[in-house]
């Protein structure tokens, strides 16, 4: 048997179970396969456990359970980072789960808040350097650990009340879906559930739009006066909230 | 340029970072898990910072897959060198295993046959990160559960063919012999004696416990007995060579582990006055 024939075996033996593949490595191997197999799988569950705490409090430990031996099963890790292996597990909670999107949404946020945790640096932009901006030219930018999740649930109160030990709330779902915006605030994980408009807003700022352009596109939506003002509301936030890293002051281009 | 004797360390882990950080402990060296840091940012980078500021550091990998049949992963050693070229490390070092095959990834440890075609794929694959590192890499013998038979030299003479083809030095770990012998039923102070004895860098000390059909090389114990008696046994063949105690599982307070390091310590200074 060559090295990678052997490998390939191994591989089998841990992901799929493979008696075959356990035999071709050898019958006296069998007790050793069986400590391999058992660390690959510890590893696996102690990762998920670690990374879905609130879920597993959400769904109860017996069900959280299966879920981890369902996607333990079904997503082999493929990085060297155990860190990487989380990031499909909220897919496996939509499978598991489609009747109760709040379990993928909660599991959404968990891997969210641990990928913005070791995201790139990038130090957030003090309001107060920002009286000398010409605001017809500006273009922001935004720290890299942002990132938007789906959100048609309360699981944002849901989330919370798990975190402070507190009974969380019946699930809800809202009149209309929203987003989950996750980023990372100094070296704390934040995160908030936002409205359609401002899930627009960010996306269209993160792509490059201008804040004048942004400003017209939510003027034209919502009229003059609620937009102007909606316009200003959502940069105080952002500002707040330590999302903006940079204001690029870029020519006119009409 | 391989580093040299660095004292006596630790193996850093998160319950002991305040201490480590509030106080001056009396550690040599402490050593990290490499990949716990090979991250864009965030805390746990600042934190590696803030501990190089005060402790020199070892950088310890998991996930290189020296032994991997299909080669090393060029993302990660650009990231490993990141790392490196930031932390200045006192010694880089991964195992004598392999983790990684065909996109699939085990996180564990898993064991090589010790055949001439393991040994030309780990050299190819040790030349090819000490490339990119730009450094000497440490090897460390790994604790197996499976003996693959017929083996075409002991894992002794793996090592010594490895250190001498590729100029990597030795990460002895004292408690994966003696798991390992008592797995496969070598004789460990054999094992010891022939490793080449100037290719040992480091040395690191553990403890394990026994499952149901082998001894599991845990780190959830105190290191025991039979694994200082080996220490304080290959020690006068190795000379001064930095050691440290790795503690992964079941960790205690701080000071027990300096109590161990305070052993090792005594060990290792016996060594260096008959040397001297």
């Amino acid at each position: 048997m060559t090295l990678i024939e052997l490998q390939r075996d191994m591989q089998a033996w841990l992901a799929r179970d493979d008696a075959a593949a356990a035999r071709r490595i050898g019958t006296d191997a069998a007790p050793g396969l069986r400590v391999y197999q058992n660390n690959y799988r510890a590893q696996l569950v102690a990762c998920l456990e670690d990374s879905f705490a609130r879920t597993r409090d959400w769904i109860g430990e017996e069900a959280f359970h299966q879920a981890v031996v369902a996607h333990v099963e079904r997503v082999p890790p493929s990085s060297w980072t155990l860190d990487a292996y989380p990031r499909d597990f909220p897919a496996t909670l939509a499978l598991l789960y489609p009747d109760d999107p709040e379990v993928a949404e909660l599991g959404w946020i968990e891997c969210a808040l641990g990928e913005a945790f070791v995201g790139p640096d990038a130090p957030a932009l003090a309001a107060d350097g920002l009286g000398e901006i010409d605001w017809d030219r500006a273009v922001l930018h935004f720290t890299p650990t942002l990132d938007l999740g789906p959100l048609s649930t309360n699981v944002a109160a849901i989330w919370t009340a798990l975190a402070a030990g507190e009974m969380p709330p019946a699930v809800e779902l809202l009149p209309e879906p929203g987003a989950i915006l996750v980023w990372r605030q100094d070296q704390v994980s934040r995160f908030r559930a936002i409205d359609q408009i401002e899930q627009q807003a960010l996306l269209a700022a993160r792509a490059g739009l201008s804040f004048a352009n942004l400003c017209e596109a939510i003027v034209a939506a919502h009229g003059q006066e609620d937009g102007i003002a909606r316009a200003g509301q959502l940069l105080g936030q952002w500002l707040a909230d330590g999302v903006i890293t940079d204001v690029e002051e870029r020519p006119l281009s009409r | 340029m391989i580093a040299p004797f660095a004292g006596y360390g630790l193996g850093l882990r998160k319950p002991h970072y305040a201490e480590f950080l509030d106080h001056r402990i009396a550690v040599d060296f402490v050593e990290v898990i490499s990949e716990n840091f090979m991250v864009d940012g965030g805390r746990p980078r600042a934190l590696l910072r803030e501990m190089r500021s005060l402790y020199p550091v070892a950088l310890h990998g998991v996930s290189m897959s020296i032994g991997s049949a299909d080669g090393l992963d060029r993302a990660y050693l650009a990231r490993l060198r990141a790392l490196v070229d930031e932390i200045e490390p006192l010694f880089v070092s991964d195992h004598l295993s392999w983790t990684r095959i065909e996109g699939f990834s085990s996180h564990d440890l898993l064991p090589l046959p010790y055949t001439s075609e393991a040994l030309d794929l780990v050299c190819v694959n040790i030349d090819r990160a000490q490339d990119v590192l730009g450094r000497a890499m440490l090897i460390e013998n790994p604790s197996t559960y499976i003996d693959f038979a017929p083996a075409e030299m002991s894992e002794w003479q793996f090592l010594d063919a490895m250190c001498a083809r590729t100029g990597c030095g030795l990460l002895l770990d004292v408690n994966n012999v003696f798991v390992s012998a008592t797995n496969h039923g070598f004789d460990a102070i054999a094992y010891l004696e022939g490793v080449p004895h100037d290719r040992v860098r480091q040395v690191h000390l553990a403890g394990h416990s026994q499952g149901k059909e082998l001894l599991i090389d845990t780190h959830d114990q105190p290191v025991p007995a039979s694994v200082w008696g080996l220490y304080a046994r290959v020690m006068p063949l190795l000379g001064p060579v930095a050691t440290m105690i790795e503690r992964d599982d079941d960790i205690p307070p701080l000071a027990d582990l300096l109590a161990e390091v305070s052993v090792a310590r005594r060990i290792g200074g016996r060594t260096m006055r008959r040397a001297a």
